[in-house]
């Protein structure tokens, strides 16, 4: 059909899979680790806003929130913020990115706030009697520890961030699975197109998964049971 | 942007929205969580069982599904189980499948590997000392699981089953892409036909909100009344 | 399987040698006459083809043409009653709904080509159209270039999303193809501003236009992907003695004056939900088709 062979529109599809999840996966840390700590924090109206914020992201399906993000918002800006949103190029790939990224950014601060929970209190109170302020409580001692700690729940969810990502084809994003779905059209091969895709699938979380496995025994803490 | 809402569109859509859309996502919630959980459980079994190739297979194919996305594994569904039924009846032609039936059997093999870690983890939380108890007493390795182990499991797990089962609501419009008309298939129709997308995609999401938050809030609660009796 | 298919075939074996039927009756019409069902694929927004009325019941010009099929099965099974489902199918899940027998009969706006016909069969063809894009007024687009690196979105699944991207290609546009769901979806990419063009058969664009909040907005292009390709209904493949009815059905349908009835129904009309009237009288070719049906995938064979 001349647009080269079908292999190379699923890899194609690949890159774009994992484009999108990387850079939701960014969001998601950068997002999350904010909302997370603020749901730790001694202050009453961090707490909530944190709390507010998650229960926001985690009560909607992500398909009704893409949707939000893509027909949604853009009528309810101004109408010339609302035609430049529209009209910016790969306009699905932004949107799905964003809108993938606040929610997994939901999931990502529960975990964190189990992680800095699960550390024992004498590490901050210890933190503040040797003076630390609570930015460098946290930046020193609590985050570092908490992250190791939750390394294991961040892989899967990184890994359904992957997954998430094929819901992005409602609004139009050819990643992996549209470019199945798009393959077994030309060429009518339905089954050969969605195996195709699951084998890359299943080696993109083989691949994540033994990364991450790698990661988590180097930064394994010692005393811990995951530590040596 | 409020003086253009139009509510009056969405108020003529709820009887669509909620009997036609709302009562499909609601039954194929129901009926996919008591499936996943009956098949996660069996699946949890064949994994603690002491039989190599069972644990196994229960193995790869929890850790089959879960490395695949929920969309995909719809249009596998959709395309194949008529296929499947032709295998498995020996019909000489695949068999007509409805949406929803396909939609059902497709949320129950998905959810039964989500269900199936879950229960998993519950069994694994009863101390060894129960079934061997039950063993001395003289019960079979069924009766210990069906009157000891597996109700217990259960009860600990109910509130990560409940957890689970509304992030299972939520999936359930993923079936958007075949349109099948759940509800959000009946609001995006409704959307669509009208021009009306803000007011439909808001009122949905809305919907979801609610019932999902109510449904967490109910799962708080009783996960602290829960813990206090343990 | 094997000893799924022996006994299978014990069984037909010792069926068949019970009832002394005076024909075989095999495929789609064994099933339907078995269930005493049939099922129909429909559409969700090809206007006036396939689509949803206001009370979400799927009605159109090929919806009724299905329906004079099911009469025409009813009467050859001899059936008294025959129940009639529906299934909801897009562009891109018709073909293999078709393939895995979740529909027997697709009621929409399919193009018939030869391509197709390697997966599914047609009956006589019920209309011809051709593959143009619409835009929006405002936007000024002359021609097939002037989409060059814009956003132009397509349904999925359809002979036109295919012919985009080959004319992408072969023309160096570079534009930016995005699949919608189906023909609703895609346009309201195009009324958003998500995307400047959305390309699909005329007489489907003509419908959404019609049917839009504000129809004086958009412009249907001169410049067509294609020469008008016949639609026909879908059935499935290899199937010989189901296609001998519905191609005899449909037949009959066209050239006793009825398929005309219906046709002016549909296109010259008011039809629901919104009472417009599209004004498309048949052309002389159609109405020569329906003179002389035929199931011919080639565009040529309709001139």
């Amino acid at each position: 059909m001349g647009t080269g062979t079908y292999l190379d529109l699923l890899l194609a599809g690949l890159v774009v899979t994992v484009e999108v999840s990387l850079l939701a996966w960014i969001i998601a840390l950068v997002t999350g680790s904010v909302v997370g700590v603020m749901r730790t924090l001694p202050s009453r109206t961090a707490s909530a806003i944190g709390f507010a914020y998650v229960e926001f992201f985690r009560n909607m399906p992500l398909l009704v929130q893409l949707f939000l993000w893509f027909f949604v918002l853009p009528e309810l800006l101004p109408k010339s913020a609302g035609l430049w949103l529209k009209q910016m190029p790969n306009a699905p790939f932004w949107t799905a990115a964003i809108g993938i990224g606040l929610f997994m950014s939901a999931r990502v601060a529960v975990q964190l706030q189990a992680g800095i929970g699960s550390l024992p209190r004498g590490q901050k109170l210890a933190a503040t009697a040797l003076g630390l302020t609570t930015v460098q409580t946290y930046r020193y001692v609590l985050l570092p520890m908490a992250f190791r700690i939750i390394l294991p729940p961040l892989t899967s969810e990184f890994l359904n961030t992957i997954k998430n990502s094929a819901v992005a084809i409602t609004i139009g994003l050819l990643e992996l699975t549209g470019e199945a779905r798009s393959m077994q059209e030309f060429s009518f091969q339905v089954f050969e197109a969605f195996t195709a895709a699951t084998v890359l699938y299943l080696l993109l979380n083989f691949v994540v998964v033994t990364a991450m496995r790698f990661l988590e025994r180097r930064v394994a803490i010692p005393g811990y049971i995951s530590g040596k | 942007m409020i003086g253009n809402f139009d509510f009056d569109v969405i108020r003529r859509a709820l009887p669509y929205l909620f009997f036609e859309g709302m009562r499909f996502t609601l039954t194929l919630t129901a009926l996919s969580a008591f499936g996943g959980l009956v098949f996660g459980t069996l699946i949890a079994m064949m994994r603690l069982s002491g039989y190599r190739l069972l644990a196994r297979v229960a193995g790869l194919y929890v850790d089959f599904i879960r490395s695949l996305p929920l969309v995909l594994v719809i249009f596998w569904f959709y395309f194949l189980v008529p296929y499947i039924g032709q295998w498995l009846t020996g019909a000489s032609r695949p068999i007509s499948v409805g949406a929803f039936a396909s939609s059902l059997i497709t949320f129950i093999a998905f959810e039964s590997a989500y269900f199936s870690e879950i229960m998993r983890a519950g069994i694994q939380s009863i101390s060894r000392g129960q079934p061997a108890a039950a063993n001395a007493l003289g019960l079979t390795y069924g009766q210990t699981m069906r009157y000891v182990v597996l109700p217990q499991a259960f009860r600990n797990m109910l509130p990560v089953l409940l957890t689970q089962t509304i992030v299972l609501f939520q999936d359930t419009s993923l079936v958007y892409v075949l349109s099948i008309t759940d509800f959000l298939g009946a609001a995006s129709k409704v959307a669509q036909r009208d021009g009306r997308l803000v007011e439909m995609y808001l009122f949905a999401a809305l919907v979801y909100f609610v019932i999902s938050s109510i449904a967490s809030i109910g799962v708080r609660r009783l996960q602290a009344r829960i813990s206090i009796v343990r | 399987m094997t000893r799924n298919y022996l006994i299978g075939f014990a069984l037909a074996a010792a069926l068949g040698a019970g009832q002394a039927q005076a024909d075989e009756l095999t495929g789609t019409l064994k099933n339907i006459k078995d269930t005493g069902a049939i099922t129909l694929g429909y559409r969700d927004s090809s206007i006036p083809f396939s689509y949803l009325d206001d009370n979400q019941k799927p009605i159109g010009y090929a919806m009724d043409i299905c329906y004079k099929i099911v009469d025409a099965v009813k009467k050859e099974l001899k059936l008294d009653k025959l129940e009639v489902k529906l299934t909801p199918v897009t562009s891109a899940t018709r073909i293999p709904l078709m393939a895995n027998g979740t529909v027997d009969l697709e009621c929409g706006s399919t193009t018939n080509n030869a391509e197709r016909e390697k997966q599914v069969w047609f009956t006589n063809t019920h209309f011809l159209t051709a593959s143009r894009y619409v835009f929006k007024k405002s936007s000024g687009l002359k021609s097939i270039d002037d989409l060059k690196g814009k956003t132009v979105v397509s349904t999925a699944g359809t002979t036109n999303i295919k012919q985009l991207t080959e004319a992408n290609v072969e023309r160096k546009l570079g534009a930016n193809i995005i699949p919608a769901k189906d023909h609703a979806e895609a346009f309201l990419m195009v009324e958003t501003d998500r995307a400047v063009a959305f390309v699909m058969d005329d007489i489907l664009l003509a419908s959404l236009v019609a049917g839009s909040k504000s129809p004086d907005d958009y412009v249907i292009s001169k410049d067509a992907f294609s020469t008008p390709e016949p639609y026909g209904i879908m059935l499935r493949k290899d199937d010989k003695p189901f296609k001998k009815v519905v191609d005899a059905a449909t037949a009959a349908l066209y050239t006793s004056g009825e398929g005309k009835k219906i046709y002016d129904k549909w296109f010259t009309q008011k039809i629901p939900p919104k009472g417009l009237n599209l004004n498309v009288p048949m052309g002389p070719e159609l109405a020569h088709e329906f003179a002389k049906p035929s199931d011919s995938p080639d565009p040529a064979s309709y001139k």
